[in-house]
């Protein structure tokens, strides 16, 4: 206890103290008095009034919800709308025996055990008062057969209400989403007077991007009710402001179109007008229908489509990752001529294999006995694998990188809507980074043809297909086209364009022997170049599928077909002045040519023939 | 010693006074916790739907809070003091840590989750303040001078920016008011504290400037509540006519309907007071703030019966804070004061708010009940 007392006025310190003391518990008292008075004026003077307000004429204030904006495509047809459907409510607060009364509907109306455990879940968020669903979306019949006996259920309800609905279902569901019943983590972050009355949010794609737009904002209405909670008369009302319509730049023949042409197969097809970035297609396949997840998709179904082998539920355009194989060999070929290391005339003899420096291993050619002597233009028409080992040696992965890079690959290219995978441009760093091992030339070798690491999605490749038509200038694709509110209306999100300053004369090279993939003698697309008014120029690909799940149970055929390459083609046209730019990807198709070159052609040619009409 | 002996031959003795001498606590402290807590039984039962898991859970955490209150009774305030500085700054690290994680979460943050439990550092931050401000008012001579006001004004701003920026405006006016609380019971001029009341009301403009939308929205609701009944105004609209339908003697207990038909939003938790008020009516309010300043009485007497600077600034800030939550809270429900996240003390659900106060009474009873004698 040798503490510094000495220096200090104890007796000044404990007389200021207790001064202070005295007067906060003084002005405590007051401010007490002060909250007491307020007590007073509520519970005596405002009693009668508060009274009334709570009793006899309660006041209650019930939520307007907006309806939802509809969603069009670029010559407006509807792919996302609201229609009245019926659909069976409870009023907890009304209900004199809840467990008895689950258990008569159940009997009347066939209710599965998952739709009362969901609807008790669900009810015990809202409000005792406010009334809660049951069963949604009742057909003709069922709404029928409650009410006959409607009476003997206080409480329960049919209500009209507006249910979200996709008419082109499948074919739209990866790019449109769907809306989904409001979850407990979106009811935290969503705002709460906005949301009352709303019982659905956007859970993917647009629906979910734009789910501010599509929203708009509640009203509300005062209602005078009866001691019974009935309603009797509205006393104010403020009009909810509807959510925004939007029209989309998708463009749905011409997506149905690139569904039907997938055919059987899995994969994805995304088109770009090449000057804008508007996404016209933008295709995977299986899609699934997204309906069912409006009023609640049953355990059973959804585990179906979770664990079909097809994967419907995955987004392949978006999410897809594919090695690019040879369509990724124009962009190379550019790199090459733009970093100056080959002129377009140079000529490389190939004899079916390539081998580094000494090095046994021999890196083989698609054509066994080789392409003999080619130049660029032979190089892409026939898709010569060996002019591409060695350009990439010469090029070395840094330049690669560097120059893929600016097309776009191995970044997200900012689509506006959620999921976007962004690939994999492999690098030095990435290497060393990821799997701690130095970067090996055998591994640019096969980079320089799309295999190896590279990874990306339809829509990147659809992206720099763009680039390329659109003589360097990166676009970023975009749907929302223009989003119209109830007094205002904006554009989407479109971005300005930033030029790669590429040199003319070696883009038109590079197109030049497109071109020729399409309508050359020898072009590994010549198949689909035959009788069109207008140039395409494209590149095929084929991609090997390195990893597969092999289960055991699988039968030979099947995991035949599994382990089959998968198709690739890029494309624009017309070439002269380039509209419109298609990635396809069809997962084990086999030959990029033969399988995905014409779903591309079939875009084309529907997308050139329509535009004269815009 | 003498006293000590003549103490407790004036009390009947009992097993469990000595058991609770023994272990530091202040009897009438206690009791007057108890009251309120069994109080916040009484009318959470009735204003959580009579949910029982509901009242379990609170009684859980009045467990553990009350444990932790005795733990810290056991310590010597002197050891409070030489902690003081150390608690402090390992408060506003972890408070630094909360908002770079928030930025990387990017969400309002208040809690860091330690894996078992989510720890507040803000709350902690209510204790450590004033312990902080009276640790170095106390290592100088008072009343401060103008140095120690300006090093101490920085000491309270600090952590009052950092939790305002969370953003937590309620917790962050309890953390000022705490560190002022000490200045003010430290004997800071009366020229100077109303020279700052009225800088600070002229700087309201500026404030206005910097606060967050929905910050001014609930001033704005305030003033007219009418204005948005549907949005932020429901509060108030609705807590005022449970409170005003309660009228004299209230609608007894398990009687408020305005609760029970969920007219009033957060019944249980900020909010538990128009339930209350519309159980018990002004009876029932009058008696509870009886309660609550009984509690503060005790509080300001074990502050003047403090022995040492820091005891007694520390006893006269924690027993102010209290106050503060209490005033903030009423006045909010009542329609006195903005909607800010403050609970009602000792009754509104929830643990940390619960863990913090009686933290703090642990501290005021180790300030009690660990005297020396002094050379007078």
């Amino acid at each position: 206890m040798s503490r510094t007392y000495t220096i200090k006025d104890a007796l000044l310190e404990n007389r200021i103290f207790l001064g202070r003391i005295v007067f906060a518990f003084t002005a405590m008292l007051l401010l007490t008095g002060a909250l007491v008075a307020r007590l007073i004026y509520l519970q005596i003077v405002g009693h009668e009034h508060y009274s009334t307000m709570a009793k006899d004429n309660r006041i209650r204030i019930s939520p307007l919800p907006p309806t939802r904006g509809i969603i069009y495509d670029r010559h407006g047809n509807i792919l996302a709308e609201n229609q009245p459907s019926y659909s069976l409510e409870l009023t907890p607060e009304q209900i004199p025996d809840m467990q008895e009364t689950l258990q008569r509907l159940q009997k009347l109306l066939d209710i599965p055990d998952e739709k009362i455990e969901q609807f008790l879940v669900l009810q015990k968020r809202h409000k005792h008062f406010t009334s809660t669903p049951l069963l949604l979306r009742l057909s003709d019949q069922e709404v029928a057969r409650f009410a006959v006996v409607r009476p003997y259920f206080p409480g329960v309800d049919i209500h009209a209400r507006l249910v979200r609905h996709y008419p082109y279902a499948e074919l739209t569901s990866h790019v449109i989403g769907y809306v989904g019943r409001i979850n407990e983590q979106e009811l935290k972050s969503l705002p709460v007077a906005e949301y009352r009355g709303t019982h659905h949010v956007g859970k993917t794609g647009i629906e979910k991007t734009y789910e501010t737009d599509l929203h708009g904002q509640a009203g509300y209405a005062e209602i005078e009710t009866n001691a019974q909670a009935r309603p009797i008369n509205t006393l104010t009302e403020v009009h909810p402001v509807p959510g925004a319509n939007i029209y989309l730049t998708l463009d749905i023949d011409l997506q149905n179109t690139a569904y039907q042409a997938l055919d059987n197969y899995n994969g994805a097809v995304v088109a770009i007008q090449v000057k804008t970035g508007e996404v016209l297609v933008l295709v995977s396949r299986p899609g699934f229908d997204p309906n069912p997840f409006v009023y609640g998709i049953s355990r059973k179904v959804y585990r179906e489509l979770q664990e079909s082998d097809n994967q419907p539920l995955f987004n392949r355009a978006l999410r897809g990752q594919y090695p690019p194989g040879s369509t990724i060999k124009p962009f190379i070929a550019l790199a090459g001529l733009e970093y100056k290391v080959t002129d377009f005339y140079h000529k490389l003899y190939c004899p079916g294999y390539y081998q580094l420096p000494n090095v046994s291993h021999k890196y083989r050619d698609w054509k066994k006995w080789g392409h003999g002597p080619v130049d660029m233009n032979d190089a892409i028409v026939q898709s010569c694998d060996v002019y591409f080992y060695d350009l990439a040696l010469t090029l070395g992965i840094d330049r690669l990188h560097e120059f893929l890079n600016k097309f776009g690959f191995g970044k997200k290219t900012g689509i506006d809507i959620a999921g976007e995978k962004a690939g994999l441009l492999p690098s030095r760093e990435w290497k060393q980074r990821r799997r701690k091992q130095p970067w090996y030339p055998g591994e640019t070798l096969i980079t320089g043809i799309g295999q190896g690491f590279t990874q990306v999605t339809p829509l990147q490749l659809a992206r720099a297909t763009a680039i390329l038509a659109n003589n360097g200038e990166v676009v970023t694709p975009f749907l929302a086209d223009r989003i119209i509110h109830a007094n205002f209306a904006v554009s989407g999100p479109r971005k300005a364009p930033r030029n790669l300053h590429l040199k003319p004369e070696n883009l038109e090279n590079i197109i030049n022997a497109m071109i020729n993939v399409v309508h050359g003698a020898r072009g590994t697309a010549r198949r689909i170049g035959k009788d069109i008014p207008y140039q395409i120029a494209g590149k095929t690909g084929t991609a090997q599928v390195f990893s597969v799940k092999q289960e055991e149970n699988y039968n030979a055929d099947e995991i035949a077909q599994k382990l089959r390459d998968h198709a690739l083609f890029i494309a624009f046209a017309p070439a002269a002045d380039p509209e419109i730019a298609v990635a396809v990807i069809v997962e084990n198709g086999g030959h990029g040519g033969s399988v995905a070159a014409p779903i591309a052609a079939k875009v084309i040619k529907q997308y050139l023939q329509k535009q004269p009409e815009s | 010693m003498k006293t000590e002996t003549r103490s407790e031959q004036l009390q009947p003795p009992s097993l469990l006074g000595n058991l609770l001498r023994k272990l530091h606590i202040d009897i009438p402290l206690l009791t007057c916790i108890l009251l309120i807590t069994s109080l916040s039984m009484v009318i959470l039962y009735s204003a959580g739907g009579q949910d029982t898991g509901i009242l379990l859970r609170q009684a859980t955490r009045l467990g553990v809070a009350l444990l932790l209150m005795t733990l810290l009774a056991q310590v010597d305030p002197y050891q409070f003091q030489r902690l003081s500085l150390l608690l402090y700054s390992l408060g506003i690290l972890l408070l630094l840590a909360v908002l770079v994680m928030g930025q990387i979460g990017k969400c309002a943050q208040r809690w860091l989750d330690l894996g078992f439990f989510r720890f507040q550092p803000s709350e902690m931050i209510k204790i450590t303040t004033p312990m902080m401000i009276a640790w170095y008012l106390a290592e100088h001579s008072l009343p401060p001078k103008w140095r120690e006001l300006a090093i101490a004004a920085v000491l309270i701003i600090l952590p009052t920016l950092l939790i305002a920026k969370q953003p937590d405006l309620g917790t962050a006016l309890l953390v000022a008011s705490s560190g002022a609380a000490v200045l003010f019971f430290a004997g800071i001029s009366w020229r100077f504290l109303i020279s700052t009341g009225l800088v600070l009301a002229s700087l309201t403009p500026v404030l206005w400037h910097f606060m967050r939308d929905y910050q001014k929205a609930r001033v704005l609701t305030l003033l007219n509540p009418e204005a948005d009944p549907m949005g932020k105004g429901y509060h108030i609209i609705q807590s005022k006519i449970a409170i005003g339908s309660g009228g004299i003697y209230g609608k007894g207990w398990l009687g408020s309907t305005q609760a029970k038909l969920d007219f009033l939003p957060e019944s249980s938790t900020d909010f538990i007071f128009a339930v209350f008020a519309e159980e018990f009516g002004l009876t029932g309010c009058l008696g509870l703030l009886l309660l609550y300043l009984l509690l503060i009485s005790r509080c300001l007497y074990i502050a003047v019966q403090a022995q040492d600077t820091y005891s007694r600034l520390l006893a006269g800030s924690l027993t102010f804070t209290f106050f503060v939550y209490l005033f903030v809270n009423i006045g909010m429900v009542i329609g006195i004061l903005p909607v800010v996240g403050v609970p009602l003390p000792l009754i509104s659900y929830g643990g940390t708010s619960m863990v913090t106060l009686l933290a703090g009474f642990g501290i005021l009873m180790s300030i009690h009940t660990h005297k020396k004698l002094l050379p007078t």
